[in-house]
Formats: structure tokens, sequence, C-alpha cells
């Protein structure tokens, strides 16, 4: 159930870095599927009433067991993290192509960006 | 001699993160440690023809553990990626003294490099989608590097298309990880030999092939293609046309729909229908051209659905329970294909690069006549032309030959007739372009030019004599150590887990 | 770019230093508590972000100026390569090998402390070194805006 709306929400950002003409608003539909992903990613590896997993002495005292039948996947954890630090660098990327395009052309409007034809 | 795998990654990355060090004094020596990069990741490519092994970062064994696999089908592609990569960076020591700030040109390349070799030699998927957004991020900086009105436009059209491809794949992975619980490809894959494919695999197989498809310009998704190789500067375009399309698009889906999911009937017609769209659009498309550069892109998208149509029609014979012998044919001929096509492609690129050095323009109609005075650059463009068009000595004739039999040696006589027919509209477009570019009339603005000199030339050279000699790549003993293992990888398809868990 | 008003200036000097040391906390303790070396990056760029937006790109760009930015970049990517190659000349071992922990540190009285995981903390700190500088120079380099044709239409 929370799958569908996850999925919901990609298609939001699908249709609005689709259907846009301002370029930063593609911009933002492109955004917008990735935190989509990502809440996904992060949904994969949740459990029904679980702890954050990370040890501390006492878990570790008593034998791991307890810990590992109650603690959430870590390992999409770190997936995202990455995945957040690539949309960071891809994201600087395309608004600075926004900006320099500002400079040349004088407006975000795609229809009228377009030199190249054929 | 057997160096450890990261070694193919390390060097690039390092070199890229050494070279901003030396930005204003020392240009010179930025160059040279770049060019001795390449060159250094050519030779150890060549040392490595032939082995195959696993190699698993910080000991850490693998289901808990990124392992790194070099097997036949990786070792071709590092072959291909450092050829190109060599050839392209010798020629931009010369070409990119049009352009400023040319040490944050040769990080971007060398760290394009890095993500490319990343991809080919991954073993474990999540990181194989790491390495393809460095390779990628970089590629998307290089092609609106000088920052005129048309590379802006066509950056942003690339960028905005590579993302959403990206973030496909990335949703792909999500959903296979949720449903088989590792990302190691040779555990993936056996839990899906043993689990069977549910709604949740077949939809990630789906965003496989879009995202993939994305990268890899076949026909639905290759919108970005004609604009952002033309505006790229010549040894990207090279690169672009030559490697990356093939090595994230091409290898990345051959791998995951091949080892990984295994080929059925459904896949194997859709890889082949994309095959062949691309081949008949591109073809179409790219004898109407009047720009140079835009014609070899159109003509790119056409050869990547040569490669697709080998490949696709190799895993339907295996799917529909063939002839092994025909189906390891037609994907030696897809395989072929690819790598002569990285060479003859980044070949074109580079000759048509020179043209623009020389003469300052792209347009055909507003040249001709240039055979008297650029006799290197015609030789070799002219060389290359034959060899894409498929003129009998050369390896393009053989690759596509070894198509049309594989063909009709498995039942599918339209599809040869159609591998024939688009031979010759390549044929055609290429003769457009020695008649428009070489031959004729010598208008009044170009008088002057002159040849180019010096790494330009060299590098062209280069890649024209390793077009005539890979004819020789089919004799038996280069092709058992070259050819041979890569077509194994694919035919084997989901042995592929059990050979990497048992190494 | 201008700064702001004098309010803005004077607490902003105050909270930027606090932000700083809060960044190099997350990066030391990556090893124990949530957070580690890009978290920790991204909050030691964002103290000098803090001073860029209150003060001006100007007073930003002296203190830590664009070519010093750009070598701490690259000085945090090849420690964290080194941090790597060291693992493989470090005995018949690996690209990443923890050498550390295998080698001084074991005990089971060494959990837990801050000097412990080996390897870990230095790949930390080389990271947030890299983060910081890298998106201090993305937001540097993003306000530079040459109004080639804007500065046109204003007229």
């Amino acid at each position: 159930m929370l799958y569908a709306l996850c999925f919901l929400l990609f298609m939001i950002g699908l249709y609005c870095a689709v259907t846009k003409k301002n370029m930063v608003k593609i911009v933002i539909g492109i955004m917008v599927m990735e935190y989509a992903v990502n809440l996904f990613l992060i949904m994969l590896g949740y459990r029904m009433g679980g702890v954050a997993p990370i040890i501390g002495r006492s878990d570790l005292e008593s034998g791991l067991g307890d810990f590992l039948s109650k603690s959430v996947d870590p390992l999409p954890q770190a997936l995202v993290l990455t995945a957040i630090v690539i949309s960071l660098g891809s994201l600087a990327l395309m608004i600075s192509i926004c900006i320099r395009m500002y400079e040349k052309y004088g407006t975000f409007d795609i229809t009228q960006i377009r030199r190249l034809k054929g | 001699m057997s160096v450890p795998l990261p070694v193919f990654v390390a060097i690039p990355l390092v070199t890229a993160f050494l070279l901003p060090v030396f930005a204003k004094r020392g240009k010179a020596v930025a160059t040279v440690l770049a060019n001795l990069a390449t060159i250094s990741l050519l030779v150890l490519a060549i040392g490595s023809i032939g082995q195959s092994r696993v190699y698993e970062v910080g000991k850490w064994s693998i289901p808990l553990g990124i392992n790194l696999v070099l097997d036949g089908l990786s070792s071709l592609l590092l072959l291909a990626i450092s050829v190109v990569s060599a050839a392209a960076m010798l020629f931009s020591v010369r070409y990119m003294e049009q352009y400023t700030a040319k040490a944050k040109y040769l990080s971007l390349f060398l760290l394009m490099v890095a993500g490319m070799n990343g991809v080919a030699l991954s073993g474990d998927i999540f990181n194989l989608f790491v390495f393809l957004e460095i390779a990628s991020l970089a590629s998307y900086a290089l092609v609106g590097f000088g920052c005129g009105h048309e590379e802006l436009e066509a950056s942003f059209k690339y960028m905005v298309l590579g993302t959403i491809g990206s973030i496909f794949i990335l949703f792909a992975v999500a959903l296979v990880y949720g449903n088989t619980g590792s990302l190691n490809m040779a555990y993936i894959s056996e839990s899906i030999q043993n689990s069977g494919l549910n709604p949740g695999l077949a939809f990630a197989l789906a965003l496989f092939v879009v995202g993939f498809g994305l990268k890899a310009a076949l026909v639905p998704f290759h919108a970005w293609l004609p604009d952002a190789h033309p505006s790229a500067p010549a040894p990207i375009s090279a690169m672009l046309s030559g490697v990356l399309i093939k090595t994230l698009g091409v290898y990345a889906l051959a791998r995951v729909v091949f080892n990984i999911f295994g080929i059925s009937l459904a896949t194997g017609w859709l890889l082949l229908t994309l095959g062949i769209l691309g081949m008949v659009a591109g073809a179409f498309l790219a004898i109407g051209q009047w720009d140079f550069k835009r014609l070899l892109a159109y003509s790119s998208i056409s050869q990547v659905g040569y490669v697709m149509l080998g490949i696709g029609l190799g895993g339907l014979i295996i799917a529909r329970e063939g002839n092994l012998a025909w189906a390891s044919l037609a994907i030696l001929g897809g395989l072929f294909h690819l790598l002569n096509h990285a060479v003859y492609k980044s070949l074109l690129f580079l000759t048509s690069g020179s043209v623009q050095m020389s003469t300052g323009t792209r347009e055909l109609r507003e040249m001709g006549g240039l055979a008297e005075k650029l006799p290197v650059t015609r030789a070799t463009c002219t060389v290359a032309s034959a060899a894409i068009a498929g003129i009998p000595p050369f390896s393009g004739f053989w690759s596509k030959l070894i198509l049309v039999v594989a063909a009709i040696q498995a039942g599918y006589y339209w599809v040869a007739a159609i591998i024939v027919f688009v031979s010759l509209c390549t044929l055609i477009m290429y003769l457009k372009v020695q008649r428009y570019v070489f031959l004729g009339e010598l208008p009044e603005n170009l008088r002057e030019i002159k040849e180019n000199r010096g790494s330009m030339l060299v590098a062209m050279v280069f890649l024209a004599c390793l077009c005539v000699l890979m004819g020789l790549l089919l004799t038996p003993c280069l092709r058992s150590s070259i050819l041979d293992p890569a077509v194994k990888v694919l035919v084997d398809g989901v042995a592929y887990s059990a050979n990497v868990i048992r190494m | 770019m201008k700064g702001m008003t004098i309010i803005v200036k004077t607490i902003s000097s105050w909270v930027k230093v606090l932000i700083f040391l809060f960044g190099i906390y997350i990066i030391l303790f990556g090893h124990l508590t949530p957070g580690g070396g890009f978290a920790g990056g991204v909050i030691l760029a964002s103290s000098y972000v803090l001073l860029m937006l209150a003060f001006g790109r100007e007073f930003a760009e002296e203190n830590l100026s664009l070519p010093v930015a750009s070598k701490l970049d690259c000085v945090g990517a090849l420690l964290f390569a080194a941090v790597a190659l060291c693992g493989l000349l470090y005995g018949a071992a690996d690209f990443f090998w923890n050498f550390i922990h295998q080698k001084y540190l074991m005990g089971t009285d060494y959990e837990f402390n801050l000097v412990s995981a080996g390897t870990i903390p230095l790949s930390n700190i080389a990271i947030g070194l890299k983060v910081g500088a890298s998106l201090f120079l993305v937001v540097l380099a993003l306000s530079i805006f040459r109004p080639e044709i804007s500065g046109n239409k204003e007229e």
C-alpha cells in the first residue's frame, strides 16, 4: 500500500519532467523522481516496530540475536546515502547549465531554445 | 601479468585528481601525465586478454563484500575502451588548444574513463549503477564544454534524458534488491533461477531495458544523441559514440538480461526488435543530413542497432532451444561489430574534428575538394568509411557477413534482408560524405587551409592502421583469445553465477 | 552580492564557528553514530555558505578562495586514494583493507571508542574534507552570474 503511494510520487515527478516548459520545473520534476526512488529504497528495509541499526555496548554483550531480530535493514540506508550524493552532483550540474543558458538566451522556456533541429 | 583489478579504475581516478594541482603553471606536465595514464591503461588491458578472475575488494568475501569480475566480455570491453581513449587523448593534445580550461577537460575525461572501466569490471549491481553515474556525469559536463549556445542546449537535453534513465535504473535495482535480498550479480542470478520471475522482477526487467536503452540510444529513446554528439568537442564525440553508449548501454543490458535474468522468448524478441528499429531509423534519418557530425551521430544509432540485433538474435535462438552454434555465431557477429564500430566511428569523428579545425565549419554544402589540402585526413577518412560501409577486405564486411549468415541459418530470412538493405543505406551515406567533403571543387574561402600536424595525425593514423588490421581478428588464434571467451559468457547465460561463486 | 543587516552579520559570525565544530564532530564520530564523511562535509560547507549569505560573496571568497578550495578538494580525494592504496601495500592485502584494525587494535577493549574501527575514521576525514570543499566551490561558482542579456532587458 505504501509502495503504491511511492510509485504515485514517482509518476508525478515523471509527469512534471515530461510536460513542463520551464527548465527549472523540469529539474524539479527530476528531483521529485529521485526522492521517490530514495523513499522506495528506504521503505524496502523497514521492519514494523524496528529499532535503528546502531549497535551499542550492551547489545554486544548480551548477544546479537535480539538486536538482529528487531533492527531495520541498514543496507538500503547505505545505498540511499550514495544515491543522494549522486543526485546532488547531478542537480548542481543541471542548475549550472540552466543558469548559463539563461545568460545566453535570456529565457527559461525550452520551446524558445531550439537552435538544433533536424 | 596479473594486476589487481581495481588498478583499472584507480589509475584514471588518481590521475584525474592529481591534474588540477598543476593548473596554471604546468599545463604541459598535466597533458603528459594524462597521456601516460591512458597509454598505461592500454598496456594493462592488452595484458589482461584471456584471463578471468574475481577480485574481492577489502578481502570481504562475496555476499558481504563487493567484487570485481574480469571475464571474456569485460576484457573485450576494456580493450575497446582503452584503445579509443588512448587515441582520443592523443588527439585532444592539439585539438583542445581551441578551448580554455584544459586541465579541467583532462580531469573530466579521465573520470569518464574511470567510470567506464568500473562499469565493465563490476560484479555488483549497485556498484555498476555508481560507476555508470560517474561516467554519465562526466560526459554531461564534457558535452557542454565550450559554453556556446548549441553546446548548452545539447548538454541540457542529454542531461535530462540521461538522468531520467539513471533514475529508472536505480528504481529497477531497488526492485531487484527487494525481491531477492542481495546485490551481488551472481547471487541475484542464483536466486532468480531458483524462484522464477514474479511481477516485481518482470517490472524491474522492463525498467532496466528502458533505462539502459536511454543510455545506449536505442530507437524510441534516441532523441538526445543527434544533438549531443555533434555539439561535443571532437575527441569527446569519438569517446561518446565509440565506447560510452556501448559500455553503459549495450554491455550493461546484455549483462543484466543474459547473465542475471536469463534470456527468454519475450526478451529475445524485444532486443531483436529494438535492434531492427534502430538500424532502419538511424540509416534513413542519416541520409538526409547536411551536417557532417550529425550524419555520423545518426549513423551511430544505426550501427548500435546492428550490435543489438546480433545479441538479440543470439538470445532468441538460445531461448527457442535452437542450434547453439548459430546462436554463438550471431553473438560473435554482434560483439565483433561492437569492437569494429568503436574503432571506425571514433576515427570518423576524429577526422571530422580535424576537418572542422582546419575549415571552421561542419556543413557539408560549404566544403568540397579538400582532398589535396588535407591528405592524411582524407586517407584515414576513406579507410574508415570503406570499413564501416562494409567493403570486402576491411573487417566491417566480415562482421556484417557473420550476422547475415547467422540470420539465414536460423531461418529468419527477413532479418537478413533488412541487414543487407541497411548496409546499402550505410554505403550511400558514406559516399555522400566522401563526395561532399573531399571530392568536388574547393570553395573560395578555403584556399589557404593547411593540414593539421602533430599528435592529431598520430592518433588518426594509429586508428586507421587498427581498422585495416582488425580483419585479422577473425584468424583462429586471435579469435579464440579475444572474441570467443566473450561469446561464451553470453551464451552460457546464467552459468555466470556458478562460475563467479566458484572462483 | 551584498550582505545582510547588522543583526544577521553579528549572530552569524558567532554561529558559524559552532556549525563548523558540529560538522567536525559528525565526521570524527562517523563510525559510532549516524553521519560520517558525507553528512559532516555538507555541514562544513554550510558554515561557509552561511558566511557567504550573511556577508556577501567577496568576503567569503577572501576567506576561502577558489584556488585554495580546489586544492583542498584534490587533497581530500588523494588522501582517500592513499588510504585505499596503503591497504594494498601493507602486506599481501587488498585495496581498502582495514589494515590498522587488524594489526594494532585487536581485542575487545577497543570497541566503541573514538580510536577504533581501523581506517574508517581516516576515510571519513578525507571524504568530509572533499565534500565540504566541493560543495562550497559549487555554491561559489553558481553565484557568479554574468548578465549578458538580462542587463539589456532591464533598461
